[in-house]
């Protein structure tokens, strides 16, 4: 069986009242209290700015990625005029909405509204998901205990109080508010995106065989951290009763080592179909929000970014993932950002006997610089395909003259939120398979990177890479 | 002109990782009391 990318779906679910839950934000506001919270929220932006902040629409699909080169920097000061909420394969969702969603992936009473969510009329509706249906209210007195005892989060709707959200157990931290808020809040984003793909895709839910989730979190207890399976969890929401599932951990890297095994499987002929869904991470929400505060510009990491993408057997339903063309990264090679670009690029490539210049596109790391170019932690993917680039020049396939039109052929500005594993390439999928489908591109690379170093356990970094091709 | 000094390595994913700084410096005679290789995104 040959497995072929058949749809790709990425969604933003804009929560400015959960940014003060990002890890960063949180630490915070326990050390600096109200002055912070205080300068947090005069930052925080309105919808409508979200869903019109250009990289935004790169996202969802309205606009090509290479367009936002046409846009003035800073990018949040050039709204893109005729914005819609709606994409091509995606949707911004607002926090209202979003919360009716938590209560709906809440199986354990882990989350209280004071209101019946969707009270308020049409817009608060869940479309989509039949499964969402809005809470009992819930009293506020009980709410103000738990929030007061420390053993719940408050949740708010602007300055008001409307809900909260609690831990599980006493002593238990993998149980703890925080944990189960961040969890709860990927089970949700990701099982609306997967919903949103199936729909794209002409899939009933039901048709779907396998589920791998990328997403980031350590679901599980004291005695199992990270013990998994959010995708399996994913799935019941989204009512893909007959699919079975598991989750692939590797840092950032996830969604693209997700990408091989659901195609292996495939190509193995152990399903015929498999979605891969990252879902939004809580913890990153806000993550330099103190040097955009510094900056006086809003705080634009206050979206949970998500992304499925759907593999089928190859009916010519889409194109190719290559398994002869997937880069990994031996525990025995330099992570260098060298060593990484020779092992997930050059030496895959080479091993098919392609060159770097054969590939139309690469998708690497996505993260949006207008995020993190003022927070001082530079242009991601530009840095990137430079290394990709120089690569080219090594092999001597181009001149070094030519570094910054191979830049700009094969690369593209970043649009994703720096939401980790969410910009690792994959959001490019949706905007790939059109162009394919047009027959403007023949072939892209996505490739990832994952920082395992950041826990403790090894100072190596991991990364994967496989190629998508007509 | 590392000779004797004690050095602090902070290295980037992206940029230079902790490791590969901390040996160039030992390379260059200095002692590294703390190495770490920091993810900026």
């Amino acid at each position: 069986m040959t497995p072929v990318l058949r749809a790709a779906a990425n969604v933003l679910v804009h929560v400015p009242d959960l940014v003060r839950y990002g890890s960063k934000c949180f630490r915070e506001i326990a050390a600096q209290g109200d002055s912070f919270s205080r300068a947090l929220s005069k930052r925080l932006r309105q919808f409508d700015e979200a869903v019109a902040y250009p990289p935004n629409q790169a996202f969802i699909g309205n606009i090509a990625p290479e367009r936002l080169r046409e846009v003035l920097l800073p990018w949040h000061a050039h709204p893109a005029g005729g914005a819609s909420a709606r994409g091509a394969f995606g949707e911004i969702l607002g926090q209202e909405t979003f919360y009716a969603l938590l209560a709906a992936a809440d199986l354990f009473g882990l989350t209280m509204f004071e209101r019946p969510l969707g009270a308020e009329g049409a817009s608060l509706a869940v479309p989509l998901m039949e499964s969402a249906v809005p809470p009992k209210a819930s009293g506020r007195e009980d709410i103000l205990r738990l929030v007061e005892s420390g053993e719940a989060l408050p949740l708010y709707r602007g300055d008001a109080l409307i809900g909260c959200a609690r831990r599980d157990h006493e002593t238990d931290e993998a149980l703890g508010a925080r944990i189960l808020l961040e969890n709860l809040a990927a089970k949700a984003s990701g099982a609306y995106v997967l919903r949103h793909l199936l729909e794209g895709a002409g899939t009933a839910p039901d048709e779907l065989e396998y589920v791998i989730s990328c997403s980031e979190e350590a679901v599980g207890d004291r005695y199992n951290r990270g013990g998994g399976n959010l995708a399996k969890a994913i799935a019941e929401m989204a009512g893909c009763v007959n699919a079975a599932g598991t989750d692939i951990k590797s840092f950032c890297a996830a969604p693209v080592v997700a990408l091989i095994h659901g195609a292996a499987l495939i190509q193995a002929g152990v399903v015929r179909n498999v979605a891969i869904v990252g879902g939004g991470s809580l913890a990153k929400l806000g993550m330099k929000a103190h040097r955009h505060i510094e900056k006086e510009m809003p705080v634009l990491e206050d979206v949970l970014g998500s992304v499925a993408f759907l593999l089928g057997t190859g009916d010519g339903d889409g194109p190719r993932v290559n398994l002869e063309i997937a880069g990994r990264h031996a525990a025995g090679q330099p992570s260098t950002p060298q060593g990484l670009a020779e092992a997930l690029v050059r030496d895959p490539l080479a091993r098919a006997g392609r060159r770097i210049c054969d590939i139309d596109k690469y998708a690497v790391e996505l993260h949006d610089p207008g995020v993190t170019l003022p927070a001082g932690a530079g242009d991601v993917p530009r840095t990137n395909y430079r290394t990709l680039a120089a690569l080219a020049v090594m092999a001597g396939e181009i001149g070094r003259e030519n570094i910054d039109s191979f830049v700009e052929e094969r690369g593209m500005p970043g649009f994703a939120p720096t939401q980790g594993h969410i910009p690792a390439g994959v959001p490019y999928l949706g905007h790939a398979l059109a162009g394919m489908r047009r027959g403007d591109l023949r072939s892209t690379m996505v490739v990832a990177k994952g920082s395992l170093f950041l826990g403790r356990m090894s100072q190596h970094s991991d990364g994967a890479s496989v190629v998508i091709e007509t | 002109m590392f000779k004797g000094k004690k050095v602090i390595a902070l290295g980037e994913r992206d940029g230079v990782p902790g490791p590969a700084i901390a040996e160039c410096i030992e390379a260059a005679g200095g002692e590294v009391v703390f190495q770490k290789t920091e993810c900026f995104v």
